[in-house]
Protein backbone atom coordinates (compact mmCIF):
# COMPACT_ATOMS: atom_id res chain seq x y z
CA UNK A 1 0.00 0.00 0.00
CA UNK A 2 2.95 2.42 1.30
CA UNK A 3 6.37 2.39 0.05
CA UNK A 4 8.89 4.56 0.53
CA UNK A 5 12.57 4.27 -0.60
CA UNK A 6 15.28 7.00 0.71
CA UNK A 7 12.72 9.06 1.44
CA UNK A 8 13.86 12.47 2.39
CA UNK A 9 12.13 16.20 3.66
CA UNK A 10 14.20 19.06 3.61
CA UNK A 11 12.81 22.72 4.09
CA UNK A 12 14.72 25.53 3.26
CA UNK A 13 15.26 27.90 5.93
CA UNK A 14 15.78 31.96 5.00
CA UNK A 15 18.42 33.32 7.22
CA UNK A 16 17.76 37.08 8.25
CA UNK A 17 20.88 38.19 5.54
CA UNK A 18 19.05 36.02 2.73
CA UNK A 19 21.36 33.01 2.61
CA UNK A 20 19.71 30.00 2.79
CA UNK A 21 19.84 27.42 5.29
CA UNK A 22 18.57 23.54 4.44
CA UNK A 23 16.77 21.79 7.62
CA UNK A 24 16.07 18.05 6.84
CA UNK A 25 13.10 16.66 8.75
CA UNK A 26 13.11 13.13 7.48
CA UNK A 27 16.71 12.12 6.19
CA UNK A 28 16.45 8.97 4.06
CA UNK A 29 13.90 6.47 5.45
CA UNK A 30 12.69 3.06 3.81
CA UNK A 31 8.61 1.85 4.87
CA UNK A 32 6.87 -0.76 3.62
CA UNK A 33 2.60 -0.97 5.32
CA UNK A 34 1.13 -3.92 3.70
CA UNK A 35 -2.42 -3.95 2.91
CA UNK A 36 -4.96 -4.28 6.61
CA UNK A 37 -2.00 -3.89 9.09
CA UNK A 38 -1.82 -0.97 11.80
CA UNK A 39 1.84 0.45 11.29
CA UNK A 40 3.07 2.96 13.71
CA UNK A 41 5.75 5.70 13.38
CA UNK A 42 7.23 6.22 16.73
CA UNK A 43 9.48 8.70 18.04
CA UNK A 44 10.21 11.87 20.51
CA UNK A 45 9.25 15.09 18.87
CA UNK A 46 11.22 16.34 15.91
CA UNK A 47 12.05 12.84 14.70
CA UNK A 48 10.29 13.75 11.95
CA UNK A 49 7.05 11.62 12.25
CA UNK A 50 4.64 14.57 10.89
CA UNK A 51 6.61 15.67 7.97
CA UNK A 52 6.16 11.58 6.72
CA UNK A 53 3.15 11.56 7.10
CA UNK A 54 2.61 14.52 5.49
CA UNK A 55 4.37 13.52 2.50
CA UNK A 56 2.19 10.21 2.36
CA UNK A 57 -0.69 12.27 2.54
CA UNK A 58 0.43 14.25 -0.71
CA UNK A 59 0.39 17.81 0.70
CA UNK A 60 4.28 17.55 1.40
CA UNK A 61 6.44 17.28 -1.78
CA UNK A 62 8.86 14.95 -1.54
CA UNK A 63 12.37 16.18 -1.40
CA UNK A 64 14.07 13.07 -2.35
CA UNK A 65 13.87 9.14 -2.55
CA UNK A 66 10.99 7.22 -3.89
CA UNK A 67 6.98 7.27 -2.51
CA UNK A 68 4.77 4.86 -4.10
CA UNK A 69 1.03 5.27 -2.16
CA UNK A 70 -1.14 2.62 -4.04
CA UNK A 71 2.27 2.31 -6.34
CA UNK A 72 1.20 5.60 -7.25
CA UNK A 73 3.22 8.75 -7.22
CA UNK A 74 2.01 11.80 -4.86
CA UNK A 75 3.40 14.32 -7.65
CA UNK A 76 1.76 13.08 -10.44
CA UNK A 77 -1.77 11.62 -8.55
CA UNK A 78 -2.13 13.18 -5.65
CA UNK A 79 -5.64 13.83 -6.14
CA UNK A 80 -6.56 10.01 -7.18
CA UNK A 81 -4.43 9.35 -3.71
CA UNK A 82 -6.06 11.62 -1.63
CA UNK A 83 -9.24 10.32 -2.49
CA UNK A 84 -8.74 6.97 -1.77
CA UNK A 85 -7.13 8.32 2.18
CA UNK A 86 -8.47 9.34 5.37
CA UNK A 87 -6.65 11.76 7.37
CA UNK A 88 -7.21 11.92 10.95
CA UNK A 89 -4.57 15.12 11.64
CA UNK A 90 -2.60 15.54 14.76
CA UNK A 91 -4.76 19.51 15.60
CA UNK A 92 -8.44 19.46 14.63
CA UNK A 93 -9.23 21.06 11.70
CA UNK A 94 -13.01 20.82 12.57
CA UNK A 95 -15.53 23.98 11.23
CA UNK A 96 -16.08 25.00 15.02
CA UNK A 97 -19.29 27.01 13.52
CA UNK A 98 -21.06 24.16 11.74
CA UNK A 99 -22.66 21.68 13.74
CA UNK A 100 -21.37 18.01 13.68
CA UNK A 101 -23.47 17.06 11.18
CA UNK A 102 -22.99 20.00 8.59
CA UNK A 103 -18.89 19.12 8.78
CA UNK A 104 -19.15 15.12 7.79
CA UNK A 105 -21.46 16.43 5.00
CA UNK A 106 -19.08 19.35 3.62
CA UNK A 107 -16.31 16.83 4.02
CA UNK A 108 -18.27 14.26 2.04
CA UNK A 109 -19.24 16.29 -0.81
CA UNK A 110 -15.09 17.83 -1.16
CA UNK A 111 -14.48 14.21 -2.06
CA UNK A 112 -17.09 14.84 -5.12
CA UNK A 113 -19.58 12.52 -3.39
CA UNK A 114 -23.36 12.29 -3.90
CA UNK A 115 -25.48 14.19 -1.67
CA UNK A 116 -27.60 11.08 -1.03
CA UNK A 117 -24.54 8.59 -0.72
CA UNK A 118 -23.15 10.96 1.80
CA UNK A 119 -26.20 11.80 3.84
CA UNK A 120 -26.50 7.87 4.55
CA UNK A 121 -22.72 7.73 5.64
CA UNK A 122 -23.26 10.39 7.77
CA UNK A 123 -25.96 8.38 9.77
CA UNK A 124 -23.34 5.18 10.02
CA UNK A 125 -20.58 7.35 10.46
CA UNK A 126 -22.16 8.70 13.89
CA UNK A 127 -23.47 5.77 15.31
CA UNK A 128 -19.67 4.04 14.81
CA UNK A 129 -18.26 7.08 16.68
CA UNK A 130 -21.53 7.05 19.38
CA UNK A 131 -22.00 10.92 18.26
CA UNK A 132 -25.68 10.19 16.77
CA UNK A 133 -27.71 12.39 19.60
CA UNK A 134 -25.05 15.01 18.64
CA UNK A 135 -25.84 15.34 15.07
CA UNK A 136 -26.89 19.00 15.60
CA UNK A 137 -24.45 20.05 18.08
CA UNK A 138 -22.18 22.72 17.38
CA UNK A 139 -18.94 21.69 17.15
CA UNK A 140 -17.44 24.13 19.64
CA UNK A 141 -20.10 22.38 22.51
CA UNK A 142 -18.26 18.86 21.83
CA UNK A 143 -15.88 17.88 24.23
CA UNK A 144 -12.18 17.01 23.30
CA UNK A 145 -12.73 13.32 23.01
CA UNK A 146 -15.72 13.67 21.17
CA UNK A 147 -14.33 16.05 18.43
CA UNK A 148 -11.72 13.63 18.67
CA UNK A 149 -14.20 11.53 17.67
CA UNK A 150 -15.82 13.61 15.27
CA UNK A 151 -12.76 14.02 12.95
CA UNK A 152 -12.41 10.24 13.13
CA UNK A 153 -15.53 10.07 11.55
CA UNK A 154 -15.06 12.84 9.04
CA UNK A 155 -11.84 10.77 8.15
CA UNK A 156 -13.87 7.63 6.92
CA UNK A 157 -16.50 9.56 5.22
CA UNK A 158 -14.64 8.39 1.83
CA UNK A 159 -14.30 4.66 2.90
CA UNK A 160 -10.38 5.15 2.74
CA UNK A 161 -8.39 1.70 2.25
CA UNK A 162 -5.73 3.35 4.34
CA UNK A 163 -5.99 5.79 7.23
CA UNK A 164 -3.78 7.99 8.56
CA UNK A 165 -3.73 9.29 12.22
CA UNK A 166 -1.30 11.80 13.37
CA UNK A 167 -1.38 11.42 17.00
CA UNK A 168 -5.26 10.43 17.56
CA UNK A 169 -5.47 10.52 21.81
CA UNK A 170 -2.89 13.40 22.55
CA UNK A 171 -4.28 15.70 24.68
CA UNK A 172 -7.71 12.99 25.56
CA UNK A 173 -8.60 11.57 28.87
CA UNK A 174 -8.07 7.60 29.64
CA UNK A 175 -11.54 6.72 28.81
CA UNK A 176 -11.91 8.53 25.88
CA UNK A 177 -8.44 7.26 24.71
CA UNK A 178 -9.69 3.60 25.42
CA UNK A 179 -13.02 4.45 23.09
CA UNK A 180 -10.94 5.51 20.29
CA UNK A 181 -8.65 2.50 20.52
CA UNK A 182 -11.78 0.34 20.33
CA UNK A 183 -13.04 2.12 17.37
CA UNK A 184 -9.68 1.47 15.40
CA UNK A 185 -8.95 -1.92 16.42
CA UNK A 186 -12.92 -2.40 14.79
CA UNK A 187 -12.02 -0.69 11.47
CA UNK A 188 -8.58 -2.73 11.22
CA UNK A 189 -11.06 -5.89 11.83
CA UNK A 190 -12.45 -4.49 8.83
CA UNK A 191 -9.40 -4.29 6.98
CA UNK A 192 -8.72 -0.95 6.87
CA UNK A 193 -5.14 -0.32 6.70
CA UNK A 194 -4.20 2.29 9.66
CA UNK A 195 -0.82 4.43 9.74
CA UNK A 196 -0.21 6.11 12.75
CA UNK A 197 1.95 8.26 14.69
CA UNK A 198 2.11 8.69 17.75
CA UNK A 199 4.81 9.12 21.22
CA UNK A 200 2.32 6.61 23.35
CA UNK A 201 3.83 3.57 23.97
CA UNK A 202 0.80 1.81 25.25
CA UNK A 203 -0.83 3.25 22.43
CA UNK A 204 1.50 1.23 20.01
CA UNK A 205 1.23 -1.77 21.66
CA UNK A 206 -2.83 -2.04 21.75
CA UNK A 207 -2.97 -0.69 18.05
CA UNK A 208 0.12 -1.29 16.12
CA UNK A 209 0.91 -4.71 14.33
CA UNK A 210 4.63 -2.87 12.87
CA UNK A 211 6.38 -0.24 13.75
CA UNK A 212 9.23 1.77 12.98
CA UNK A 213 11.21 3.71 15.66
CA UNK A 214 12.57 7.08 13.97
CA UNK A 215 14.98 9.71 16.07
CA UNK A 216 16.34 12.48 14.50
CA UNK A 217 15.48 11.57 11.10
CA UNK A 218 16.12 8.48 10.45
CA UNK A 219 14.52 4.69 11.84
CA UNK A 220 16.32 3.19 14.55
CA UNK A 221 14.37 0.30 14.81
CA UNK A 222 11.66 -1.56 12.84
CA UNK A 223 9.51 -4.93 14.17
CA UNK A 224 6.38 -5.63 15.61
CA UNK A 225 6.22 -4.61 19.59
CA UNK A 226 7.14 -7.86 20.39
CA UNK A 227 10.21 -8.62 18.64
CA UNK A 228 11.15 -4.76 19.69
CA UNK A 229 11.34 -5.97 23.08
CA UNK A 230 12.98 -8.78 22.71
CA UNK A 231 15.57 -7.34 20.58
CA UNK A 232 16.17 -3.92 22.80
CA UNK A 233 14.99 -5.14 26.14
CA UNK A 234 15.10 -8.02 28.44
CA UNK A 235 12.24 -9.91 29.57
CA UNK A 236 11.30 -7.89 32.99
CA UNK A 237 12.50 -4.92 34.27
CA UNK A 238 13.38 -4.76 38.41
CA UNK A 239 13.09 -1.04 39.61
CA UNK A 240 14.59 -0.44 42.76
CA UNK A 241 14.58 2.95 44.61
CA UNK A 242 16.88 3.99 46.97
CA UNK A 243 17.00 7.70 48.29
CA UNK A 244 17.58 10.55 46.60
CA UNK A 245 21.62 10.78 45.60
CA UNK A 246 22.12 7.42 46.73
CA UNK A 247 21.15 5.20 43.53
CA UNK A 248 24.40 6.46 41.78
CA UNK A 249 26.58 4.82 45.08
CA UNK A 250 24.65 1.74 44.81
CA UNK A 251 24.61 0.95 40.82
CA UNK A 252 28.67 -0.53 41.23
CA UNK A 253 27.16 -3.36 43.94
CA UNK A 254 24.24 -4.49 41.37
CA UNK A 255 25.76 -4.18 38.33
CA UNK A 256 26.50 -7.55 37.82
CA UNK A 257 22.48 -9.11 38.74
CA UNK A 258 21.36 -8.17 35.60
CA UNK A 259 22.12 -7.84 31.61
CA UNK A 260 21.49 -4.24 31.84
CA UNK A 261 21.90 -1.40 34.71
CA UNK A 262 20.68 2.37 34.61
CA UNK A 263 21.46 4.66 36.58
CA UNK A 264 18.37 7.84 36.42
CA UNK A 265 17.94 9.99 39.76
CA UNK A 266 15.58 8.45 41.26
CA UNK A 267 16.26 5.04 40.78
CA UNK A 268 17.69 1.78 39.37
CA UNK A 269 16.15 -0.34 36.33
CA UNK A 270 18.03 -3.67 36.48
CA UNK A 271 17.23 -5.39 32.76
CA UNK A 272 16.80 -8.71 33.65
CA UNK A 273 14.99 -12.10 32.45
CA UNK A 274 14.09 -12.98 35.93
CA UNK A 275 13.06 -9.92 37.90
CA UNK A 276 12.09 -11.51 41.25
CA UNK A 277 15.57 -13.33 41.52
CA UNK A 278 17.74 -10.19 40.77
CA UNK A 279 15.49 -8.67 43.37
CA UNK A 280 16.41 -11.29 45.75
CA UNK A 281 19.97 -11.14 45.27
CA UNK A 282 19.77 -7.37 45.49
CA UNK A 283 18.38 -8.21 48.94
CA UNK A 284 21.06 -10.86 49.65
CA UNK A 285 23.45 -8.65 49.23
CA UNK A 286 22.53 -6.83 52.24
CA UNK A 287 21.04 -3.67 50.46
CA UNK A 288 17.80 -2.13 51.40
CA UNK A 289 15.72 -0.04 48.66
CA UNK A 290 13.01 1.87 49.92
CA UNK A 291 10.99 0.58 47.23
CA UNK A 292 11.00 -2.08 44.66
CA UNK A 293 8.73 -3.20 41.54
CA UNK A 294 9.19 -5.73 39.07
CA UNK A 295 7.50 -5.44 36.09
CA UNK A 296 7.49 -6.83 32.15
CA UNK A 297 9.72 -4.77 29.60
CA UNK A 298 7.73 -2.59 27.90
CA UNK A 299 7.81 -0.95 24.62
CA UNK A 300 8.52 2.24 26.51
CA UNK A 301 11.98 0.84 27.64
CA UNK A 302 12.93 0.03 24.42
CA UNK A 303 11.95 3.60 23.06
CA UNK A 304 14.08 5.41 25.78
CA UNK A 305 16.80 3.28 25.09
CA UNK A 306 16.96 3.76 21.24
CA UNK A 307 15.90 7.75 21.69
CA UNK A 308 17.55 8.39 24.84
CA UNK A 309 16.25 9.94 28.18
CA UNK A 310 17.48 13.99 27.14
CA UNK A 311 14.35 16.20 26.16
CA UNK A 312 13.92 16.58 22.47
CA UNK A 313 12.75 20.16 22.77
CA UNK B 1 0.68 19.22 -6.94
CA UNK B 2 -0.92 19.37 -10.31
CA UNK B 3 -3.67 21.84 -10.56
CA UNK B 4 -5.93 21.06 -13.39
CA UNK B 5 -6.06 24.08 -15.73
CA UNK B 6 -10.03 24.38 -15.42
CA UNK B 7 -10.97 23.52 -11.72
CA UNK B 8 -14.31 24.26 -11.97
CA UNK B 9 -15.91 21.00 -11.16
CA UNK B 10 -13.36 20.96 -8.32
CA UNK B 11 -14.95 23.95 -7.18
CA UNK B 12 -18.46 23.19 -7.57
CA UNK B 13 -17.94 20.61 -4.49
CA UNK B 14 -17.16 23.31 -2.22
CA UNK B 15 -20.29 25.17 -3.43
CA UNK B 16 -22.49 23.41 -0.44
CA UNK B 17 -19.19 24.27 2.07
CA UNK B 18 -20.29 27.87 1.05
CA UNK B 19 -24.23 27.65 0.98
CA UNK B 20 -24.24 26.19 4.28
CA UNK B 21 -21.51 29.15 5.60
CA UNK B 22 -23.88 32.16 3.65
CA UNK B 23 -26.71 30.49 5.51
CA UNK B 24 -25.29 31.14 8.64
CA UNK B 25 -23.46 34.38 8.04
CA UNK B 26 -26.59 36.50 5.43
CA UNK B 27 -28.26 38.06 8.63
CA UNK B 28 -25.31 39.67 9.75
CA UNK B 29 -23.82 40.24 6.13
CA UNK B 30 -27.62 41.85 5.47
CA UNK B 31 -26.22 44.51 8.46
CA UNK B 32 -22.85 45.16 7.62
CA UNK B 33 -23.39 45.26 3.63
CA UNK B 34 -26.81 46.81 3.27
CA UNK B 35 -27.67 48.97 6.12
CA UNK B 36 -24.23 50.48 6.87
CA UNK B 37 -24.15 52.24 3.16
CA UNK B 38 -27.63 52.94 3.85
CA UNK B 39 -27.43 55.04 6.05
CA UNK B 40 -24.56 56.03 4.16
CA UNK B 41 -26.78 57.37 1.86
CA UNK B 42 -29.13 59.11 3.64
CA UNK B 43 -27.04 61.01 5.63
CA UNK B 44 -24.25 62.00 3.31
CA UNK B 45 -26.29 61.93 -0.13
CA UNK B 46 -29.86 63.16 1.02
CA UNK B 47 -29.17 65.11 4.41
CA UNK B 48 -25.55 66.63 3.71
CA UNK B 49 -26.28 66.49 0.01
CA UNK B 50 -29.29 68.84 0.40
CA UNK B 51 -27.35 71.61 1.27
CA UNK B 52 -25.09 70.75 -1.72
CA UNK B 53 -26.01 72.67 -5.16
CA UNK B 54 -23.46 72.30 -8.06
CA UNK B 55 -23.60 72.17 -11.92
CA UNK B 56 -24.55 68.58 -12.88
CA UNK B 57 -21.13 69.00 -15.90
CA UNK B 58 -18.84 69.32 -12.44
CA UNK B 59 -20.81 65.90 -10.87
CA UNK B 60 -20.22 63.98 -14.01
CA UNK B 61 -23.63 64.68 -15.58
CA UNK B 62 -25.30 63.54 -12.50
CA UNK B 63 -28.42 66.10 -11.78
CA UNK B 64 -27.90 65.90 -7.97
CA UNK B 65 -25.12 65.23 -5.45
CA UNK B 66 -27.19 62.25 -4.28
CA UNK B 67 -26.90 61.03 -7.73
CA UNK B 68 -23.37 61.60 -7.91
CA UNK B 69 -22.84 59.49 -4.63
CA UNK B 70 -24.97 56.75 -4.94
CA UNK B 71 -23.22 54.84 -7.96
CA UNK B 72 -19.90 55.52 -5.94
CA UNK B 73 -21.22 54.53 -3.02
CA UNK B 74 -22.72 51.01 -4.30
CA UNK B 75 -19.06 50.41 -6.12
CA UNK B 76 -17.41 51.08 -2.75
CA UNK B 77 -19.49 48.59 -1.24
CA UNK B 78 -18.50 46.01 -3.85
CA UNK B 79 -14.90 46.42 -2.49
CA UNK B 80 -15.87 46.76 0.97
CA UNK B 81 -17.52 43.55 0.69
CA UNK B 82 -14.45 42.58 -1.09
CA UNK B 83 -11.70 43.54 1.55
CA UNK B 84 -14.07 41.71 4.34
CA UNK B 85 -14.23 38.56 3.03
CA UNK B 86 -11.14 38.12 2.08
CA UNK B 87 -8.85 39.55 5.59
CA UNK B 88 -9.94 37.95 8.50
CA UNK B 89 -12.23 35.34 7.44
CA UNK B 90 -8.51 33.55 5.54
CA UNK B 91 -6.67 34.21 8.32
CA UNK B 92 -9.02 32.08 9.77
CA UNK B 93 -8.82 29.00 7.27
CA UNK B 94 -5.38 29.03 7.61
CA UNK B 95 -4.32 29.59 11.04
CA UNK B 96 -7.02 29.76 13.49
CA UNK B 97 -9.91 27.07 12.21
CA UNK B 98 -7.42 25.57 9.71
CA UNK B 99 -9.99 24.78 7.63
CA UNK B 100 -8.35 24.68 4.75
CA UNK B 101 -6.10 22.46 5.97
CA UNK B 102 -9.20 20.05 5.68
CA UNK B 103 -9.76 20.83 2.79
CA UNK B 104 -6.35 19.82 1.29
CA UNK B 105 -6.19 16.58 2.96
CA UNK B 106 -9.57 16.12 0.02
CA UNK B 107 -8.84 15.48 -3.86
CA UNK B 108 -9.63 19.42 -3.71
CA UNK B 109 -6.79 21.43 -5.59
CA UNK B 110 -5.45 24.91 -3.78
CA UNK B 111 -6.70 26.42 -7.37
CA UNK B 112 -10.35 24.48 -6.86
CA UNK B 113 -10.10 26.09 -3.45
CA UNK B 114 -9.60 29.50 -4.30
CA UNK B 115 -12.07 29.46 -7.48
CA UNK B 116 -14.73 28.04 -5.02
CA UNK B 117 -14.12 31.06 -2.39
CA UNK B 118 -13.69 34.01 -5.22
CA UNK B 119 -17.18 32.61 -6.67
CA UNK B 120 -18.66 32.82 -3.48
CA UNK B 121 -17.18 36.22 -2.27
CA UNK B 122 -18.41 37.75 -6.22
CA UNK B 123 -21.93 35.81 -5.28
CA UNK B 124 -22.41 37.97 -2.28
CA UNK B 125 -21.06 41.34 -4.00
CA UNK B 126 -23.62 40.72 -6.08
CA UNK B 127 -26.00 39.84 -3.56
CA UNK B 128 -25.62 43.18 -1.68
CA UNK B 129 -25.24 45.24 -4.24
CA UNK B 130 -28.25 44.31 -6.22
CA UNK B 131 -30.23 44.68 -2.59
CA UNK B 132 -28.67 48.21 -2.68
CA UNK B 133 -29.15 49.16 -5.83
CA UNK B 134 -32.77 48.30 -5.99
CA UNK B 135 -32.89 50.00 -2.56
CA UNK B 136 -31.86 53.26 -4.67
CA UNK B 137 -33.75 53.45 -7.26
CA UNK B 138 -37.18 54.76 -5.54
CA UNK B 139 -34.57 57.99 -4.87
CA UNK B 140 -34.65 58.43 -8.70
CA UNK B 141 -31.20 58.54 -8.80
CA UNK B 142 -30.59 56.16 -12.16
CA UNK B 143 -30.65 57.77 -15.30
CA UNK B 144 -30.29 54.43 -16.90
CA UNK B 145 -32.48 50.98 -16.35
CA UNK B 146 -30.07 48.69 -18.65
CA UNK B 147 -27.00 50.66 -17.43
CA UNK B 148 -28.48 50.19 -13.77
CA UNK B 149 -28.79 46.53 -14.92
CA UNK B 150 -25.33 46.22 -16.43
CA UNK B 151 -23.72 47.92 -13.11
CA UNK B 152 -24.90 44.73 -11.14
CA UNK B 153 -22.05 42.64 -13.42
CA UNK B 154 -19.62 45.82 -12.93
CA UNK B 155 -19.50 45.41 -9.12
CA UNK B 156 -18.91 41.76 -9.26
CA UNK B 157 -15.73 42.51 -11.52
CA UNK B 158 -14.98 45.21 -9.00
CA UNK B 159 -15.72 42.65 -6.34
CA UNK B 160 -13.07 40.75 -7.72
CA UNK B 161 -10.47 43.24 -8.67
CA UNK B 162 -9.80 43.94 -5.06
CA UNK B 163 -10.89 40.55 -3.43
CA UNK B 164 -8.08 38.67 -5.37
CA UNK B 165 -5.40 41.21 -4.50
CA UNK B 166 -6.31 41.37 -0.92
CA UNK B 167 -6.66 37.60 -0.39
CA UNK B 168 -3.52 37.22 -1.86
CA UNK B 169 -1.83 39.59 0.84
CA UNK B 170 -4.06 37.60 3.32
CA UNK B 171 -3.00 34.09 2.35
CA UNK B 172 1.42 34.73 3.02
CA UNK B 173 0.96 36.43 6.46
CA UNK B 174 1.67 34.98 9.64
CA UNK B 175 -0.98 37.32 11.58
CA UNK B 176 -3.99 39.57 11.32
CA UNK B 177 -1.94 42.61 12.79
CA UNK B 178 -1.47 44.24 9.39
CA UNK B 179 -5.53 44.52 8.39
CA UNK B 180 -5.78 46.78 10.65
CA UNK B 181 -3.60 49.15 8.38
CA UNK B 182 -4.78 47.78 5.60
CA UNK B 183 -8.36 49.07 6.37
CA UNK B 184 -7.34 51.90 7.94
CA UNK B 185 -4.77 53.14 5.23
CA UNK B 186 -5.87 51.06 2.05
CA UNK B 187 -9.47 50.69 2.37
CA UNK B 188 -10.86 54.01 4.01
CA UNK B 189 -8.93 56.28 2.08
CA UNK B 190 -10.20 54.75 -1.33
CA UNK B 191 -13.65 55.07 0.09
CA UNK B 192 -13.10 59.06 0.53
CA UNK B 193 -10.78 59.94 -2.11
CA UNK B 194 -11.32 57.90 -5.46
CA UNK B 195 -14.49 60.11 -6.47
CA UNK B 196 -17.01 58.34 -4.57
CA UNK B 197 -18.06 61.38 -2.80
CA UNK B 198 -16.86 64.79 -5.28
CA UNK B 199 -15.18 64.57 -8.02
CA UNK B 200 -11.78 63.91 -8.02
CA UNK B 201 -10.47 66.77 -10.13
CA UNK B 202 -11.23 68.83 -6.42
CA UNK B 203 -7.93 66.76 -5.28
CA UNK B 204 -5.52 69.45 -7.35
CA UNK B 205 -3.66 68.14 -10.55
CA UNK B 206 -1.28 65.79 -8.45
CA UNK B 207 -3.66 63.89 -6.00
CA UNK B 208 -5.94 63.24 -9.39
CA UNK B 209 -3.63 61.19 -11.08
CA UNK B 210 -2.67 59.35 -8.06
CA UNK B 211 -6.38 58.90 -7.79
CA UNK B 212 -6.86 58.12 -11.18
CA UNK B 213 -4.69 55.19 -10.50
CA UNK B 214 -6.51 53.83 -7.58
CA UNK B 215 -8.73 50.58 -8.91
CA UNK B 216 -12.20 52.36 -6.68
CA UNK B 217 -11.90 55.09 -9.29
CA UNK B 218 -12.03 52.91 -12.19
CA UNK B 219 -14.77 50.82 -10.88
CA UNK B 220 -17.13 53.80 -9.63
CA UNK B 221 -16.55 56.07 -12.73
CA UNK B 222 -17.76 53.36 -14.59
CA UNK B 223 -20.45 52.20 -12.23
CA UNK B 224 -21.81 56.24 -12.47
CA UNK B 225 -21.65 56.22 -16.32
CA UNK B 226 -24.20 53.46 -16.66
CA UNK B 227 -26.74 54.17 -14.42
CA UNK B 228 -26.37 57.81 -15.13
CA UNK B 229 -27.01 56.85 -19.01
CA UNK B 230 -23.72 58.68 -20.07
CA UNK B 231 -21.01 56.17 -21.30
CA UNK B 232 -18.12 56.80 -22.51
CA UNK B 233 -17.28 53.57 -24.67
CA UNK B 234 -13.40 53.84 -24.45
CA UNK B 235 -13.04 54.97 -20.83
CA UNK B 236 -15.33 52.48 -20.22
CA UNK B 237 -12.97 49.72 -22.16
CA UNK B 238 -9.95 51.16 -19.91
CA UNK B 239 -11.89 50.75 -16.41
CA UNK B 240 -12.89 46.95 -17.03
CA UNK B 241 -9.72 45.58 -18.91
CA UNK B 242 -7.68 48.00 -15.51
CA UNK B 243 -10.48 45.90 -13.09
CA UNK B 244 -10.14 42.80 -15.33
CA UNK B 245 -6.03 42.56 -15.32
CA UNK B 246 -5.69 43.34 -11.42
CA UNK B 247 -8.59 40.33 -10.89
CA UNK B 248 -6.34 38.04 -13.27
CA UNK B 249 -2.78 38.80 -11.32
CA UNK B 250 -4.27 38.74 -7.67
CA UNK B 251 -5.88 35.14 -8.45
CA UNK B 252 -2.59 33.78 -9.89
CA UNK B 253 -0.52 35.47 -6.89
CA UNK B 254 -3.53 34.07 -4.47
CA UNK B 255 -3.12 30.30 -5.79
CA UNK B 256 0.60 30.98 -5.25
CA UNK B 257 0.70 31.76 -2.38
CA UNK B 258 -1.74 30.19 -0.64
CA UNK B 259 0.11 27.06 -2.04
CA UNK B 260 3.50 27.89 -0.42
CA UNK B 261 1.43 28.38 2.56
CA UNK B 262 -0.70 24.73 2.66
CA UNK B 263 1.68 22.40 0.55
CA UNK B 264 5.78 22.34 2.21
Amino acid sequence: MISARGLRKSFGQRGKKGQGTEFEAVRGIDVDVQRGVAFGFLGPNGAGKSSTMRMICCVSPVSGGDLRIFGLDPATHGPEIRARIGVCPQEDTLDTELNVWENLYVYGRYFGLPRDVVKGRIDELLDFVQLTDKARAKVDDLSGGMKRRLTIARSLINKPEILILDEPTTGLDPQARHVIWDRLFRLKQQGVTLVLTTHYMDEAEQLADRLVVMDKGVIVAEGSPRELIERYSTREVAEIRFGVGQNEAAAPQVSDLADRVEVLPDRLLLYTEDGERALQEVLGRGLRPETTLVRRATLEDVFLRLTGRTLAD
Amino acid sequence: MATPTVPIAGALRLADYWTIVYKRTWKGGVITSFVTPFFYVVAMGVLLGGYVTADPDRLGGAPSYLAFIAPGMVAAQAMTIAFSETTYPVMGMVKWQRIYYSMIASPLSVGEIVLAQLGFIVLRVAFSCGVFLAVLAPFGVFGSVWGTVLALPVQMLIGLAFATPVFAFAAGLEDESAFALVFRLGMIPLTLFSGTFFPIDNLGPVLEVVARITPLWHGVDLTRMLVLGDVHWGRAAVHVAYLAVLAVVGWRLTVRRLSRRLVK
